[in-house]
């Protein structure tokens, strides 16, 4: 039943995990009155073995902290605190110096140059309390421009040892960039790290682009674009940026595209003769088998993640609800009752939950609901919030936020699927429609 | 024909619809060509001002007479694209004039208002531009000399975020152009 609570529930039943419990399992949140107390934690500057690495090291150490304090899950034990010094990564630890300090968690590291000119990057993960280490050392090797991505798969290390979940922070999200008035509103597809950092364009903003959606393994993004005066999806190689329209009948529309769990196919929105449904086309040979034949709206599909169910919005009774049907349609059930309008649906990574914008009484919230509609929980409300894409483990949810009136902004949001720790991602330009990319390998 | 979309300021003309309308027109220099600069705040109404009107309003053929004494755009209640009898009032005349005029063909534009999220609201643009294409068809304007198209909720006109802007944005436009799909 714990699992059908709240999010942060499930991953704190795994805190017991019998691999903790056994370590007399000081590692452990608390949750008082239904706050989650963050676990403090101390992460020293990595270690630099030979001058080359004293930057990376300091720059490594701040990024993992970046990435575990901001799920709201962890607090730093800040460095003017400490009263351990870790001069040698092989040294032992002096637990004693880290337990006054209240540091739960310890995180040490040493980075150097290889001889190739790679970066390596060494960690280990302690419980203070239990006075040793949790799992193994491990080792990291890439190029030195690539630190940002080694310091978040430590703390993904970090992230998923101490949850017992996957972790998120070594991953992408692609997002329209927006820039000028909203009569005129310039958009093109942007890239970034999950945390903003490493922003790049893979389109200019000749034409409207919209809602790119990541290829199961981040190497395509699927998207909408006016290129030719007309909405029409394009898939690009993020990669070589080298894109194509794919094929829809003269005549009609098409949009809101989403790739099947295998990569290989799509499912997306074809509006003809004013009417749009939904259909699937097979990437490599472009054809399309039409899903729905409602004249009603039928749009924003999303498979489930292994493929054999589709969600999606279709305003056949009236006004916009939530439906999921077979892969290879047929009738369809609908899943969301509560007042309001429902839409963009999103099937969680780990299938057990449906994202999704609601709309009520002049408000938009991004919510979470159960597989039969159960158990809806707003997550955000505001003017208008709308188009939640999952981090990889299922735990997070990212979202566009436009703020209201003739100045009006977009932006991107976080929020756990618990409610808690919504902020804003910096993204240095307006931006909306974010989708996440699964982790990096 | 290729028409490219640049969603730029040409001249105060705000609109992509109008840049696209303007790059057409340059490709095919075509006299009855027109930039209307309908929400240029000058609201300049006279010819020959940057990038000027190329035909008079006062001249029933051009394209400026369709658009302001025609009326080219209808609007709609929310959710809906079922035309009311003002707009089947306007469309009327817009299918008179475009069985007089031949030469012009029409892209109808739908638009939504920002209630509602992009994917439905691209989809009830597209009903709403559907719905005139079938009224103007309706009435006699053959089929190959109209395209639709739905911008959802990418292209207001009005900016603010109350009713008085919303019920301006909710709307389809026959947008004029010259030679499209011949």
């Amino acid at each position: 039943m714990m699992r059908t609570i709240l999010s942060l529930l499930a991953a704190l039943m795994l805190w017991a995990m019998p691999a903790l419990a056994q370590s007399s399992g000081p590692l452990r949140i608390e949750i008082t009155e239904g706050v989650i107390e963050p676990m403090p934690y101390a992460v020293p500057d990595f270690v630099a073995d030979g001058a080359a690495g004293a930057e990376f090291g300091r720059n490594i150490a701040r990024v993992i902290a970046s990435d575990l304090s901001g799920t709201g899950l962890f607090r730093e034990i800040p460095a003017q605190a400490h009263i351990g010094r870790i001069t040698s990564f092989d040294s032992p630890v002096q637990f004693a110096d880290w337990r006054a300090v209240n540091a739960q968690a310890l995180i040490t590291g040493a980075v150097s140059i290889d001889g190739s000119g790679r970066l390596v990057v060494r960690f280990r993960i302690y419980d203070v309390f239990a006075g040793q280490e949790l799992g193994s050392g491990l080792q990291f090797v890439g190029t030195q421009d690539g630190w940002r991505r080694m310091a978040h798969k430590v703390a993904d290390q970090v992230y998923s040892r101490i949850t017992g979940e996957g972790g998120y922070f070594d991953s992408r999200v692609v997002f329209v960039a927006e820039s000028g008035p909203k009569d005129q509103r310039a958009k093109r597809l942007a890239l970034m790290d999950y945390d903003g950092a490493n922003l790049s364009y893979l389109t200019d903003s000749s034409s409207i682009v919209l809602a790119p959606r990541f290829s199961p393994t981040g190497d395509r993004v699927i998207y909408t674009s006016y290129e030719t005066g007309f909405p029409q999806i394009y898939v690009l190689d993020v990669a070589s940026v080298g894109r194509r329209a794919l094929p829809t009948p003269e005549g009609t529309m098409s949009f809101a595209p989403r790739f099947a769990p295998d990569g290989r196919s799509l499912v997306y929105s074809l509006t003809q003769g004013g009417n749009t449904d939904i259909y699937r086309m097979d990437i490599a040979s472009g054809t399309s088998t039409r899903l729905t034949t409602a004249p009603s709206i039928e749009t924003a599909p999303s498979f489930s993640p292994d493929g054999s169910q589709i969600v999606f919005e279709s305003d056949r009774s009236g006004t916009p609800q939530l439906y999921i049907m077979s892969a290879g349609g047929g009738d369809a059930r609908r899943i969301s009752a509560g007042q309001g309008r429902y839409g963009t649906p999103v099937w969680s990574p780990r299938g057990d939950l449906i994202a999704f914008t609601k709309q009520s009484k002049g408000r938009f919230h991004i919510g979470v609901m159960r597989l039969d509609g159960s158990e809806e929980r707003l997550l955000t409300a505001s003017f208008l919030d709308e188009g939640p894409t999952w981090a990889p483990n299922g735990r997070v949810i990212m979202f566009t936020r436009e703020t209201q009136g003739a100045g009006g902004q977009a932006g991107l949001y976080s929020v756990d699927i618990s409610g808690r720790n919504l902020k804003q991602v910096p993204t240095g330009t307006g931006a909306s429609d974010p989708s996440w990319s699964p982790l990096q390998n | 024909m290729v028409l490219k979309a640049k969603g730029m300021t040409t001249n105060g003309a705000k609109m992509t619809y109008l840049s696209k309308t303007l790059i057409l027109c340059a490709g095919l220099a075509l006299a009855a060509c027109t930039n209307p600069n309908r929400f240029d705040d000058g609201g300049g109404a006279g010819l020959g001002g940057a990038g000027g009107l190329a035909g008079s309003a006062q001249d029933p053929t051009s394209a400026a007479y369709f658009q302001q004494a025609i009326g080219d755009r209808v609007l709609f209640a929310v959710d809906q694209s079922t035309l009311s009898s003002e707009a089947q009032a306007t469309l009327e005349g817009q299918a008179q004039w475009l069985m007089t005029n031949r030469d012009f063909t029409a892209v109808i534009e739908g638009h939504a208002d920002e209630q509602g999220t992009r994917e439905y609201n691209l989809a009830l643009g597209a009903r709403r531009a559907n719905a005139v294409q079938e009224y103007l068809i309706s009435r006699g304007v053959s089929g190959n000399r109209l395209r639709v198209v739905s911008y959802g909720k990418e292209r207001p006109i009005e900016i603010c975020s109350d009713e008085s802007c919303y019920q301006k944005n909710r709307r389809a436009v026959t947008v004029l152009a010259a030679g499209l799909g011949s």
